[in-house]
């Protein structure tokens, strides 16, 4: 394969527009990295599902064409170099605390576009209460949470979501539900929130549910630009190296195991249920209810 | 006898509810409305839930030091606990009003200081009999006004009238009612 | 108005638009003033689920290019300490109020100065330091805030007023500053508020792997904290002209000190108030001059067991006696305590450490006449 000639590929508009242009004799674009994304070279490992995620990500801001808005949260994790990769504004948050960083951004620009990526250890163990509280506020902001049921950047500690019995550092004999607990199932709990709008799991082991999870991370932005509530994507991901497996046999572990524990599917979405937004969604739900029914007086 | 016109520190004190820290804050006005240095602390947190509040008033020519008036001029308790807990210190020839309605024992047993003056009267009981129940915390403000002098009589009226609210105009005249109640009790 | 509301409205007036908090006493006023006043200015009030969270909104308001604040009182402190050091760390300016109460621990909730290490010495992990004011009046609580806000931009690193329960809860006559012009706030170019597409986009960092990045970030940021230690010292000086005994006293302390050392002088002691605005910058050029002008003892008058006196220590380096008197646990000294330690300093005795028992004020009895519960055979 002829290397592509970097100084042409170079073009200022969306890749929609890059597709097809001519860039030499012989040479035409098919596919050109989003405009959102940087050149620079990600850190992720071989095989791991983070690149595919965050190549979503971008697509998703090119296609809606809100990359001079998006204001974009980087966790602590293997992610943590997302701000690098990123064309858009991006800010690098406390570990757990990104939903925090996202309020913040989000009340002082409304109009903006925030969105928070975070693994299972940052969302679901040391940031539980910013993600439970940004939900149950209805914060206007999307989030791309990463479940790969272990935590990847420090070496393959037992995650949140690690799998009962699953063989990690810390639990070396293998998850003790007796001892530790159980995982933490992340879509099922946020569903049952008022201010979330909408909730879907999907994962990315083939060109199908790659696809899938693209057109949730497009409705989790478009949520968020038509004002309709909080949106997560939980993506059930794979971590070869801290798995200790080859990136097919990870996925293939992936759909043994992970998928059964995390089912895919739409766990919430205040749209497909009749409603104009998740504040309408909790009005409905709460009928019975007087007080939450009262109107405010401006 | 102390310089009232040179410096106030009065410490207000009794049970939360009496209107204690509202009979402050109309003699913190009275030093405002004077052009006075003016400090108004109260006590607050858990003590304020049922048991004694209380407030430090000083009104001053100076510039105030410490809000917290340990050796008062002055003093307006309204329970049995604040007599215990603060006559003795008030200074010598400082003044003392007590409502014996609830402090029932007054001054007595308590070791002043030299020529300390003590109006014990029943204001709460004054204050029902004259339908201006929760209002003798002014009777007390009036009592004390009329020992001390700390200011002009018309400046203690615009200070109360400055501290009723405009939604409740309607107990501005009981208020001032229950000032001169106090003088002439 | 209360101290604490004083703050609210004063930083609402220095264009303060967002305020994230949770609730704590002694501070509630100011909250509650927040929430009531913001939103019919167009501004945020949020309380946050915790102060782990409000501090991270703070960070991520004052990254998106926002006047924005939060306030707490020791132990929410505490929690702070992270988003702080992030703030620090990423060059965001915010401001940080904390209405000091007791500790260690939960504490107390009286009015206390035992945070000052705290507040000095970096609140969080990592090597900073912050800008801290430290109001000694109602009309101080609005006239700091409002520098603290214009600080913090400048210099883009998050600044802290630490007031005290007293100061917070206190009424006194104040003057309020005018209300800013929100047009007139300094460009924040940097800022990441969505690139439009116009510019190179703008990142908020505080990760730096490579040893050396991060070397210079440092060395940058340090640069800008002797800029501060240059220009932004502050301190207020009483009957210091011909002091032989020099009180250094900030906060709630200094209010005590003041009417200390004018009954002092009154007994015909040189003594003189250095009251530290800000305490860090400390006010090391203040007492230079004073060393060279002939003082020869320093006495810190403190709300804990001794913090401030180090940099006392530290100012004076040898060149005068440093004793120290103080209270502790929300215990206040009063006037005539404080003039005991000044008749000491200036008797050449050592200072008693606290209230003889019985003494005026004194709500707790001195720790060695106390009985532990094992010899009270409890």
């Amino acid at each position: 394969m002829a290397k592509p000639n970097k100084a042409l590929i170079k073009l200022p508009a969306y890749q929609e527009e890059r597709i097809g242009t001519q860039i030499a004799e012989g040479e035409t674009i098919r596919a050109a990295r989003p405009h959102v994304l940087t050149d620079v070279v990600t850190n992720y490992c071989p095989g791991c599902t983070h690149g595919i995620v965050n190549r979503l990500v971008a697509e998703c801001i090119d296609e809606l064409g809100i990359e001079g808005k998006t204001v974009g949260i980087a966790p602590v994790g293997c992610s943590v170099m997302m701000y690098d990769f990123f064309n858009c504004d991006m800010i690098e948050a406390a570990h757990g605390r990104a939903p925090a960083v996202a309020t913040g951004v989000k009340r002082v620009h409304p109009e903006n576009v925030v969105f928070a990526y975070q693994g299972d250890g940052d969302l679901a163990s040391i940031g539980t209460a910013e993600t439970v509280h940004a939900a149950t506020r209805g914060e206007k902001i999307t989030v791309i949470f990463i479940n790969n049921a272990i935590y990847g950047m420090t070496g393959g500690q037992m995650a949140p979501t690690s799998l009962p019995n699953q063989v990690t550092q810390t639990s070396p004999y293998g998850r003790d539900v007796s001892k530790v607990g159980y995982p933490v199932r992340i879509s099922e709990l946020l569903a049952t929130l008022d201010g979330v709008a909408y909730v879907e799991r999907v994962t990315c082991d083939s060109r199908q549910h790659i696809m899938q999870a693209k057109k949730a991370i497009k409705k989790a932005f478009q949520n968020q630009i038509d004002g309709i509530g909080y949106s997560l994507v939980e993506v059930v991901a794979t971590c070869p190296t801290n798995w200790g497996m080859t990136p097919l046999d990870a996925f293939q572990w992936l759909r043994d195991n992970m998928l059964p524990y995390y089912p895919l599917g739409v766990y919430k979405d205040v749209v497909a249920d009749g409603f104009a937004t998740a504040a309408d969604a909790a009005l409905e739900r709460a009928k019975d209810c007087p007080i939450a029914q009262q109107k405010k007086e401006d | 006898m102390a310089d009232y016109n040179h410096e106030l520190l009065c410490v207000l004190s009794g049970f939360g509810g009496q209107g204690l820290l509202f009979a402050g804050k109309i003699m913190a006005n009275c030093g405002l409305i004077d052009g006075r240095q003016v400090s108004w602390m109260p006590s607050y947190g858990p003590e304020m839930r049922g048991g004694t509040a209380n407030c430090s008033v000083s009104l001053s020519d100076d510039a105030i030091g410490t809000p917290f008036i340990t050796k008062p001029t002055a003093l307006i308790a309204m329970n049995q606990p604040s007599v215990e807990k603060f006559a003795a210190s008030v200074q010598p020839g400082g003044a003392i009003v007590i409502d014996t309605t609830l402090a029932m024992n007054g001054a007595e047993g308590v070791e002043l200081a030299d020529g300390v003056e003590v109006a014990a009267f029943k204001a709460t009981e004054i204050a029902e009999a004259e339908g201006l129940k929760g209002l003798a915390n002014i009777i007390c403000l009036g009592k004390l006004w009329s020992l001390t002098n700390f200011c002009e009589r018309e400046v203690a009226d615009a200070a109360i009238t400055k501290c009723v609210p405009p939604k409740r105009r309607h107990l501005l005249e009981p208020n001032l009612r229950a000032f001169q109640l106090g003088i002439d009790a | 108005m209360k101290g604490n509301e004083v703050l609210a409205e004063a930083a609402m007036r220095a264009g303060c638009r967002f305020f994230f908090g949770y609730p704590i006493t002694p501070q509630t006023e100011l909250a509650a003033y927040m929430a009531k006043k913001l939103p019919t200015i167009g501004g945020t009030f949020l309380q946050a689920e915790s102060e782990i969270a409000a501090i991270n909104m703070v960070y991520g308001a004052a990254a998106a290019g926002a006047r924005v604040m939060t306030s707490s009182s020791s132990p929410g402190v505490s929690l702070k300490g992270e988003g702080v050091s992030y703030m620090a760390g990423a060059d965001c300016p915010g401001v940080i109020v904390n209405v000091q109460r007791g500790g260690p621990g939960l504490g107390g909730i009286q009015p206390s100065q035992s945070d000052y290490f705290q507040a000095t010495r970096a609140l969080g992990h990592g090597d900073f330091y912050m800008p801290v004011f430290a109001p000694s009046t109602v009309q101080e609580m609005a006239d700091l805030i409002y520098d603290a806000f214009d600080l913090a931009d400048e210099y883009r690193t998050p600044t802290m007023i630490l007031a005290d329960g007293m100061i917070g809860q206190m009424m006194e006559p104040v003057l309020l500053p005018p209300e800013r012009d929100l047009s007139t706030l300094p460009a924040k170019p940097w800022a990441t508020s969505g690139s439009r597409m116009e510019r190179k986009h703008n990142v908020i960092n505080s990760l730096y792997l490579s040893p050396n990045k991060l070397e210079d970030t440092n060395y940058e940021r340090f640069e800008r904290y002797e800029q501060i230690k240059e220009k932004h010292q502050r301190q207020e000086l009483m009957s210091c002209d011909d002091a032989q005994i020099v009180v250094v006293a900030f906060g709630a302390a200094s209010r005590i000190a003041r009417t200390a050392v004018r009954d002092a002088r009154k007994k015909g002691i040189k003594a003189g108030l250095l009251r530290p605005i800000t305490l860090w910058p400390f006010p090391t050029k203040a007492i230079d001059e004073l060393c060279d002008g002939g003082a020869s003892s320093f006495l810190s008058v403190e709300l804990n067991m001794g913090q401030m006196v180090q940099d006392v220590r530290l100012a004076v380096n040898g060149r005068a006696s440093v004793d120290f008197y103080g209270r502790t646990g929300g215990v206040l000294p009063t006037p005539e305590e404080v003039l005991q330690a000044i008749e000491k300093v200036a008797a050449g005795e050592p200072v008693v450490q606290s209230a003889e028992p019985g003494a005026v004020g004194s709500l707790l009895p001195h720790p060695k006449h106390r009985k532990s519960s094992y010899e009270r055979g409890e």
